[in-house]
């Protein structure tokens, strides 16, 4: 992905729940720790966080449960009203808008997918899909006829006039995705969309959310309690601790630089091939374009993926970059070493 | 005793909670005290009876009010009477519309003058309707029930009542469901206006019928709007807290979700809340239906005709058979309309298919089905009018058999039911009314201000020390131990009845499966219907209200023992067998243990229907605070009903916040909090 603009920024926000919260943290600033809200009966949701989600990425919000990752991403949409921060949707304060302003960015800017899909039980999958332009008041036959596009996009055609309980948990989810879709949003918040699924079909659904961003490219925030689908999906992958974000990072950074033991723990089982790419890996060109090299691999495939491609013959690789052009060197040794520290 | 006691009061002392399982030694101090005052404290006369001259004059306090509020309250361009007036032509307009069509059809011209303009549906029209209800809602075996519901209500010659009592449920039921709802919502929206609300709530629900059918009369005159009214007030309250509860528990996820997609407030309520709550709204709809139905006799004391009026009618002439007719055809008519809504619930929440293609015929069949029938009856009944009026001919009258079997069951078994009832009333009723009696009224709230400090903390001890302060400073403390006394020992004894009956049904799934049917179908009867019976064995007397009140109250003792050994999480039991337990270990050592505070909701659920069912015994003169209502009501005195009433409210009040209070602590000791 190009560096490309900020979609959306976050800066110092906290969100601490108890009475005097406000007037603790003018008191306590940036200073206030865990220990001294605890003490005044507090608790701090999310603390001094800062990030940046840049136009078209994938930004995966990892954490245990209770690390704040919900609640983060509620004060992103302001379902949760920050105690103090500012949040920057497309340069505009989401915290000085009014009530009125707020409602027209979430009918238009944002769209959510929920962990318990959240589908209304008395409508149709067509019904529900089309229900968040429904209270926008659009016609019914735009809606519906825009409804249909986004049923079949995630694939579920056949099954419109279907109701939620006669569906599975992934098809429930793919509405869930449509209907969240349907007002076209630029900004998309996932909130443990395949928590609630079961292993295989949490699998597949990773595979279709993947299929749909190569599509639609939206600026998305995925939030997540499982490490590997982070890698999986992420761009870039922020951890949160204790309501802080204690690691933000490209999947790899994290993985080969853990910022302390807490990262660390959740990246030991992770197979070093499948997160780092052969840009890390590679040499430089030493000077000659080492045209006598014919296989060639992109410099953002993953080890992993770049192995099968050292069949018999081939030794090395040209890594070349977007535009084609030779960047490095790729060695088999290089990736063997790699593979074999798993 | 005294060797256990002591025992348990040493482990109480060890163990570092206060409060623990037995009674621990607080307790122990407080029962003594109050047993030593009880039996020494005589000299203290003002503590046994409340002195008349330090009575609170609340009779007339209220009596004023009302005076006034009739009188010479005013708004300004209005009087309070006018306003009261107002709402009642405002009923009256739609129940009229609706009787017409059911019974009296439409009229121009006044009393025997009257030249009938369009004829009411007839019989077979109704029938037709509610058959066809059935069979959209549930399918050909609801069909089946209905129908031989409302035919058997044409067959014993029940026609006419059942539908000027069906028309003012068609009116009460959607007023009370609709204003349940904007209460509740009201409620789920303003913290503030619920904590207002819930105390209101709990007096309607608390205060017997009767006495608020007084004030009600004055104020809304005679007649079927005044007996809607009372309805209202009856019904509308559980629906207000079930809507408030259902809209609480939907998941956080739909407001999320309605925020996001940026609902309105407005849209919050009506497009996501309300329908997501559904499933849980429509059991309030059931409930403001099945309470309607419970107030139809009562009603018909201030003016609502009908079925109640001819029950009413036939207990005041001790007329059993045809009373009993018209009790039954009140049940049918409850059983038909319960049924019907509940089928309706489901299906609510079931998946409906239709098919945009489908022409206007195909979609609506039981629409047009209906309209068929129906424009078909009202020309046949004009050539016919076996059509329009089921014949006089063809009815059946079973009421002679029923007075005969209760005069062949009187003349065989006089002396045995004689015996039975004497024995009971001399050895427990009556000495048990001697010992409440003579407790000292300030020892008794002491000490239950005592158990809602240990049970609640200090709010409870005061609020319970407060109210039954009241009860006595109204002079109403002799009546209420008349009242605890007869409501005490029916508890005990539907208890005693009903838990084992739980017991077994929870742990065989066929009995469970008729004690249900027969338990739902208590349910559905009129609370009066339970009287007739007992009166013709028994005759008035303790002894018959006590009866009533059990075959009343033994319900929920049934049902929530039943719900209680259900909830028990299987892994424990299964935890239990793996251990080697045997079945009756697993009973008392798991299933019960963890149901106990369940069962203790029952216990709670089944003093609030002892004391509404109380109140209705006064009829056949018991001597409590009911029949102080009673007769406030017979005398149309506003205040003497209304304290009388708000006395019986109190104990309920304090039962229910005792009870409730207890269940809390014995969910937070089993780790199910």
């Amino acid at each position: 992905m190009a560096v490309s603009t900020s979609k959306l920024v976050c800066r110092n926000v906290w969100k601490i729940f108890g009475t005097g919260a406000r007037e603790f943290l003018d008191d306590a600033g940036t200073q206030a720790d865990i220990g001294a809200l605890r003490r005044n009966g507090l608790v701090g949701a999310v603390r001094n966080v800062n990030l940046e989600v840049r136009e078209g990425e994938i930004f995966v919000i990892m954490g245990l449960s209770g690390s704040g990752k919900s609640t983060l991403v509620r004060c992103l949409s302001r379902l949760v009203e920050p105690t103090a921060g500012e949040i920057l949707f497309n340069g505009e304060n989401l915290l000085a808008a009014s009530e009125a302003r707020m409602i027209e960015i979430r009918r238009h800017q944002m769209g959510m997918v929920f962990q318990h899909f959240a589908l209304m039980p008395h409508m149709t999958v067509l019904a529900n899909v089309a229900f968040p332009l429904d209270v926008q008041g659009m016609g019914r036959e735009a809606r519906e006829a825009r409804a249909r596009r986004m049923i079949e996009l995630v694939g579920l055609s056949d099954k419109e006039g279907f109701f939620p309980r006669e569906l599975s948990g992934g098809q429930q989810q793919r509405v869930g995705i449509a209907r969240s879709l349907a007002v076209e949003p630029e900004l998309w918040f996932l909130d443990e969309p395949f928590s609630a699924l079961d292993p295989l079909i949490r699998r597949e659904m990773q595979d279709e959310f993947m299929r749909l961003q190569s599509v639609l490219k939206k600026t998305i925030v995925f939030i997540t309690h499982d490490f590997d689908e982070a890698i999986r999906l992420a761009d870039r992958i922020a951890i949160m601790k204790d309501g802080a974000i204690v690691q933000a990072g490209t999947p790899e950074d994290i993985v080969l630089n853990p910022a302390d033991s807490y990262v660390a723990e959740f990246t030991r089982n992770v197979a070093r091939s499948k997160v780092v790419r052969t840009a890390s890996l590679m040499r430089s060109l030493d000077g000659g374009a080492q045209q006598d090299i014919t296989a060639t691999v992109s410099a953002r495939a993953t080890i992993a993926e770049a192995a099968p491609l050292f069949s018999g013959t081939v030794d090395r690789m040209r890594v070349i970059d977007r535009d084609g052009s030779a960047v490095g060197i790729l060695d088999r040794a290089a990736v063997v070493e790699l593979m074999m520290q798993g | 005793m005294s060797a256990p006691t002591l025992d348990t009061g040493r482990r109480a002392a060890v163990s570092p909670a206060p409060g623990g399982r037995r009674l621990s030694l607080p307790w122990i101090a407080a029962l003594v005290l109050f047993v030593g005052f009880w039996l020494f404290g005589g000299a203290a006369k003002w503590a046994f009876d409340y002195p008349k001259a330090w009575q609170i004059p609340a009779q007339r306090w209220i009596g004023g009010a009302m005076k006034w509020l009739v009188d010479s309250a005013s708004f300004g361009l209005f009087t309070f009477t006018d306003l009261t007036r107002f709402v009642a032509s405002v009923i009256e307009v739609p129940y009229r519309l609706v009787l017409s069509l059911l019974s009296t059809g439409f009229l121009s011209g006044q009393g025997s003058n009257a030249v009938e303009l369009f004829p009411p549906l007839s019989w077979i029209a109704v029938i037709a309707l509610v058959t066809l209800m059935g069979l959209h809602a549930g399918g050909r075996r609801l069909a089946l029930l209905v129908f031989l519901c409302f035919a058997f209500l044409a067959v014993f010659g029940q026609w006419n009542s059942a539908m000027v009592t069906l028309a003012s449920i068609l009116i009460a039921a959607p007023l009370g469901i609709i204003g349940g709802l904007l209460l509740g919502i009201a409620a789920y929206r303003w913290p503030r206006f619920e904590k207002a609300l819930t105390p209101v709530l709990d007096l309607m629900q608390t205060i017997p019928v009767f006495a608020y059918l007084v004030p009600i009369l004055i104020l809304f005159g005679f007649g079927p709007t005044a007996a809607i009214v009372a309805t209202l007030i009856y019904a509308m309250p559980p629906m207000t807290r079930v809507t408030a509860l259902a809209l609480r528990l939907v998941p956080d996820e739909y407001r999320d979700l309605g925020r996001m997609i940026g609902c309105t407030r407005r849209q919050m309520t009506w497009r996501v809340l309300v329908p997501s709550a559904r499933d849980s709204l429509m059991v309030g709809v059931n409930q403001v239906i099945m309470l309607s139905l419970n107030m139809v006799i009562i009603a018909s004391m201030i003016g609502a005709g009908g079925l109640g009026f001819d029950v009413l009618a036939a207990l005041r002439r001790l007329d059993i058979g045809a009373g009993l007719e018209s009790g039954v055809a009140i049940v049918v008519l409850a059983v038909a309309l319960d049924r019907l809504s509940q089928a309706y619930a489901v299906k609510a929440g079931a998946p409906h298919k239709a098919r945009a293609s489908d022409t206007f015929l195909a979609r609506h069949p039981y629409t047009l089905a209906a309209a068929a029938v129906v424009a078909l009856t009202v020309l046949a009944g004009l050539a016919l009018p076996a059509v329009q009026r089921y014949p006089e001919a063809l009815q059946v009258s079973v009421g002679g058999i029923f007075s005969e079997i209760i005069r062949w069951i009187n003349v065989n078994f006089f002396d045995a039911l004689e015996a039975f009832k004497n024995a009971i009333l001399l050895n427990v009723l009556v000495p048990l009314k001697r010992l409440l009696g003579g407790l000292p009224w300030l020892g008794v709230a002491a000490l239950l201000a005592f158990a809602g400090w240990r049970l609640g903390g200090l709010r409870l001890a005061a609020l319970v020390g407060a109210l039954s302060f009241l009860i006595a400073a109204t002079g109403q403390w002799e009546k209420a131990t008349i009242t605890v006394y007869l409501c005490g020992i029916s508890v005990l004894i539907a208890s005693l009845i009903g838990i084992p009956i739980g017991i077994l049904s929870a742990e065989r799934e066929r009995l469970w499966r008729w004690v249900r049917v027969i338990i739902d179908t208590l349910q559905t009867l009129p609370s009066f219907v339970y009287l007739m019976p007992v009166v013709m064995l028994f005759r008035v007397g303790d002894f018959t209200a006590l009866i009533a009140i059990v075959a009343y109250s033994v319900v929920p003792a049934i049902r929530y023992t039943v719900l209680g050994l259900e909830k028990v999480d299987p892994r424990l039991i299964e935890a239990g067998r793996a251990m080697g337990c045997t079945r009756m270990q697993i009973l008392t050592r798991i299933k019960l243990k963890l149901a106990l505070p369940e069962i203790l909701l029952g216990l709670n659920q089944t003093i609030m229907f002892a004391l509404s069912m109380l109140v209705i015994t006064a009829l056949v003169g018991t001597r409590d605070l009911g029949q102080e209502v009673y007769i406030a009501l017979t005398k149309a005195d506003t205040g003497r009903g209304l304290v009388a009433g708000l006395a019986v409210a109190f104990i309920a009040i304090i039962a229910d916040r005792l009870i409730s209070a207890g269940a809390a602590r014995a969910r937070v000791r089993l780790g199910l909090a």
